[in-house]
């Protein structure tokens, strides 16, 4: 998969600008599979609002006497879910509050995090490796940002960067590991990261029982991360949007450029592509495994930041929730690329802001969501799955993949 | 999963570098720990094993070991055997398998006597403590064995979790409307081979990486039963949710062995899922290792090319057995809702099939040791259940992080050689 992908895409030329690629990645080929999945994906997760709703299965009792009943029950079933989710995610105007009104704001807030983990999963990917352990490195970065967050009194800004700086270390020693094992001992990166996940649960729920407790509570919770320690509100009190999303951007900006433009990222490529051409050029592979790992790691432990610097404000075991999983369907859905993985955040984030409110309003279940998500996912990773539903010839660039 | 070691270029670098000292640091380190912590350090009480219950067919003593002496004896043996693994790997290259497994036998027990004997209770009956583990072993048995039939073939499993997710939900469901434990138990079975189906539809037949397919069919399964959990399980009819109460698989104790102490109550008083679990155990040995069905899987997984050269056809084979191991994983799913607990919950399984896949590498991508794996995985988790109510020595949440930082150990090459089949994760495209 990222051999193929990373093959299929010649460097741009130098004199294209940033923006003109990032058109031709939406307009192009591979674009259009991505709007597809995503369509049959929801069309999938309508069939299953349709059949578990109680009044289209009471509609359906007498389908033969009256199917227009049904239909219209089915119609109103679905489309007052996909509505109350277009609206949590966008815009509504039926919510009490002008606050609440305003749901896309909500979504830039979920989507700041799953950016920053998603890139982290995208440059691994890109290295050829397999990060399933973003999860972990949120974790790990927030724990170490958490613990200069409120366990130090610092100046403003200084005391945000350390906080900062705290959290993408934290994340760079969790994935550093694994690509340290990667590059020393063979050991694959994917049983690491999955088992290092489950080690930094254990970790921050003893240390939340221990070191990092807030003596005033008796749950296992940190205390409040110091006043100057947060990533500041971009829209006022009113919304939960953070400066969390600025740092989000800037490194899509620099992954984009570490990738296509420096030194380093054409050697990630390389070694994503074949890591035997790679080392027979003389490249190092076991430093750029560990390098990029520690890279990876950072970035999700920026997210980690994101989460406990911007919207938590502190630390609890559930602090990554399913960030660094989604993290994993978010990089794929944006197909490896710096730019891709943004909008793909920014899709998934308001699935989320949706979801809520569809909770809420429609009585649907927000687990729709993950089903929806990753049948976007599965579509996606099989292109000939999706082309054959619309029979849309192959793009004469695929041929290179088999 | 393909391990890119870096590859010497001639035997003869081959023999130099064979000489690991990886094992004999790690004893080395682990008997300085035993050293300080189990004799030095070690508790002053007695640590109580309460081996017999009542209604066994004879009676046992209380075992009650003083906790101090025994950490002196059990550091020294450590010692030694650190020494003598040291010796044996400068002078021959090698490590006897019974200083590696006598070393680990004793540290595990002399970890055991050290918690328990620090803990304010200090006794802890073994029945209690290994029955308590068949409630998480069972089934990691069955979801490491389902990795074992895909991997062995070829296909990584990631979606144990997601399998076990579906057996779970899914025997739940059928079990409540049928009211017949049984045929919950073949529909969990059915419903593992389902997710299965798509896991080999996508890595199989549309060459999908099968660690993303994997991974997105966890989520999947979890989303879906969260979602018609939501919707169906949580219906009310007369004030009750009908379809959240599935009818249990009895206890079935067999005569006479049932009695025996410690032994019966662990192995044969359980439900029909427990004997099967220990018929798949050597059955799946047995095929794998004793049979022509075995060996064209493990030609399949290994050298998928050289087992297509004589007419294996190696996309049938791996597709039958992903199927297979789908429907191993729904029926150990459906331990959980038809033995374990009465009734569904969501996200039930918590990361047990990732255990399982741990349990899987440790064990060594064989059906025997994955069991011996996803048993002391059991006792580890069970242990921390038992001891986070005591004030122990350790932190429960470390014992929970065992099972993790094994396998970590076990791929890294410190504990043994942890090799996956050659050709695991690698699609087979003919031509």
């Amino acid at each position: 998969m990222s051999e193929t992908q990373a093959v299929k895409e010649p460097v741009p030329p130098a004199k294209e600008g940033q923006g003109s690629q990032v058109i031709r990645e939406i307009m192009g080929g591979n674009a259009l599979i991505s709007v597809l999945a995503v369509v049959v994906a929801l069309v999938i997760g309508g069939i299953l609002i349709a059949v578990t709703d109680p009044r289209v299965a009471t509609a359906s009792g007498y389908f033969f006497a009256d199917p227009g009943a049904t239909f219209s029950a089915i119609w109103s079933a679905v489309s007052e879910a996909y509505g109350a989710l277009w609206r949590g995610a966008t815009y509504d105007p039926t919510a009490r509050t002008w606050q609440g009104q305003l749901g896309i704001f909500e979504t830039l807030t979920f989507a700041t995090p799953l950016i920053l983990a998603g890139l982290a999963v995208t440059l691994a990917f890109r290295t050829g490796l397999f990060n399933i352990g973003a999860q972990g490195q949120i974790i790990l970065g927030a724990t170490f940002a958490g613990a200069v967050g409120f366990g130090m009194h610092l100046p403003p800004v200084i005391h945000l960067l350390v906080v900062i700086l705290a959290g993408a270390i934290g994340g760079a020693i969790w994935g550093g590991i694994a690509g340290f094992l990667k590059a020393r001992t063979g050991a694959h990166e994917v049983i690491v990261t999955i088992m290092l996940n489950y080690i930094a649960i254990s970790l921050v729920l003893y240390l939340l029982k221990n070191q990092l407790k807030d003596p005033n509570s008796t749950n296992p919770i940190s205390p409040q991360m110091d006043d100057n320690a947060v990533l500041p509100l971009l829209l006022g009190p009113n919304f939960r949007v953070h400066a969390g999303l600025i740092i989000a951007v800037l490194a899509v900006i620099g992954v984009s450029w570490l990738l296509n433009r420096s030194t380093l990222g054409f050697e990630y490529r390389a070694i994503g592509a074949n890591p035997k051409a790679a080392r027979t050029a003389g490249m190092l592979v076991s430093r750029g495994y560990i390098t990029v790992m520690l890279i990876s790691g950072a970035l999700a432990g920026l997210a980690g930041v994101a989460q406990i610097a911007g919207t938590e404000k502190s630390l609890d075991s559930e602090i990554a929730g399913s960030i660094g999983f989604d993290a994993i369907t978010v990089a794929l859905l944006g197909r490896s690329k710096p730019w891709g993985t943004f909008f793909a955040a920014l899709l998934f984030g308001a699935f989320k802001a949706g979801g809520t409110s569809m909770a809420v309003n429609a009585d649907v279940s927000i687990d729709i969501v993950a089903v929806v998500q990753s049948l976007i996912v599965l579509f996606i990773a099989a292109p000939p799955l999706i082309r054959s539903i619309f029979r849309i010839k192959a793009a004469r660039r695929e041929g290179a993949s088999a | 999963m393909s391990v890119t070691a870096n590859i010497t270029p001639s035997r003869a670098a081959d023999r130099v570098a064979v000489r690991s000292w990886k094992l004999p640091v790690l004893f080395g380190v682990l008997a300085l720990f035993a050293v300080i912590v189990f004799a030095v350090l070690g508790p002053d009480g007695d640590a109580t094993f309460r081996i017999s219950q009542e209604g066994d067919a004879w009676q046992v003593p209380d075992l009650a070991v003083p906790a101090k002496v025994f950490g002196v004896v059990v550091a020294a043996l450590c010692v030694l055997l650190a020494v003598r693994a040291y010796r044996q790997m400068k002078n021959e290259g090698r490590i006897d398998k019974w200083v590696a497994m006598t070393f680990t036998a004793a540290f595990v027990i002399g970890l055991l006597v050290w918690i328990i004997g620090g803990t304010k209770t200090q006794n802890i009956t073994l029945v209690g403590l290994f029955t308590g583990a068949m409630l998480i072993t069972t089934p990691l048995v069955f979801g490491s064995l389902s990795g074992v039939l895909c991997e062995r073939s070829g296909v990584v499993n990631i979606a144990i979790e997601g399998q076990l997710l579906a057996g779970a939900f899914t025997a739940s469901l059928v079990s409540s409307i049928t009211h017949n434990a049984y045929a919950g138990l073949f529909a969990a079975a059915v419903a593992g081979v389902l997710v299965s189906f798509l896991l080999a539809a996508f890595s199989i037949k549309y060459v999908v990486n099968q660690i993303i397919v994997g991974v997105v069919l966890n989520v999947l399964v979890s989303g879906l039963t969260g979602f018609l959990f939501e919707k169906i399980m949580k219906i009310k009819v007369d004030g009750a949710t009908i379809y959240n109460q599935p009818a249990q698989l009895p206890e079935v104790p067999i005569p006479f062995l049932s009695q025996i102490p410690v032994i019966g109550p662990t192995l044969f008083r359980q439900s029909i899922i427990g004997y099967l679990m220990l018929v798949l155990v050597a059955a799946v040995w047995f095929g794998l290792f004793r049979t022509r069905w075995g060996l064209r899987i493990r030609a399949v997984g290994e050298h998928p090319k050289a087992a297509d050269t004589v007419g294996i056809n190696v996309n049938r084979t791996r597709f039958l057995n992903v199927l297979a191991g789908g429907a191993v994983a729904g029926v150990g799913g459906a331990y959980f809702t038809l033995v374990a607990v009465s009734s569904f919950s969501k996200d039930m399984t918590g990361g047990l099939g990732f255990i399982a896949l741990a349990a899987l590498i440790f064990g060594r991508w064989n059906p025997i040791g994955a069991a011996l794996a996803a048993l002391l995985f059991g006792v580890a988790g069970n242990l921390q259940s038992i001891l986070s109510l005591a004030g122990t020595p350790i932190d429960g949440q470390f014992l929970a992080m065992l099972p993790y930082a094994l396998t970590i150990l076990a791929v890294s090459g410190f504990v043994g050689k942890s090799r996956a089949p050659a050709a695991d994760g690698e699609p087979y495209i003919k031509g």
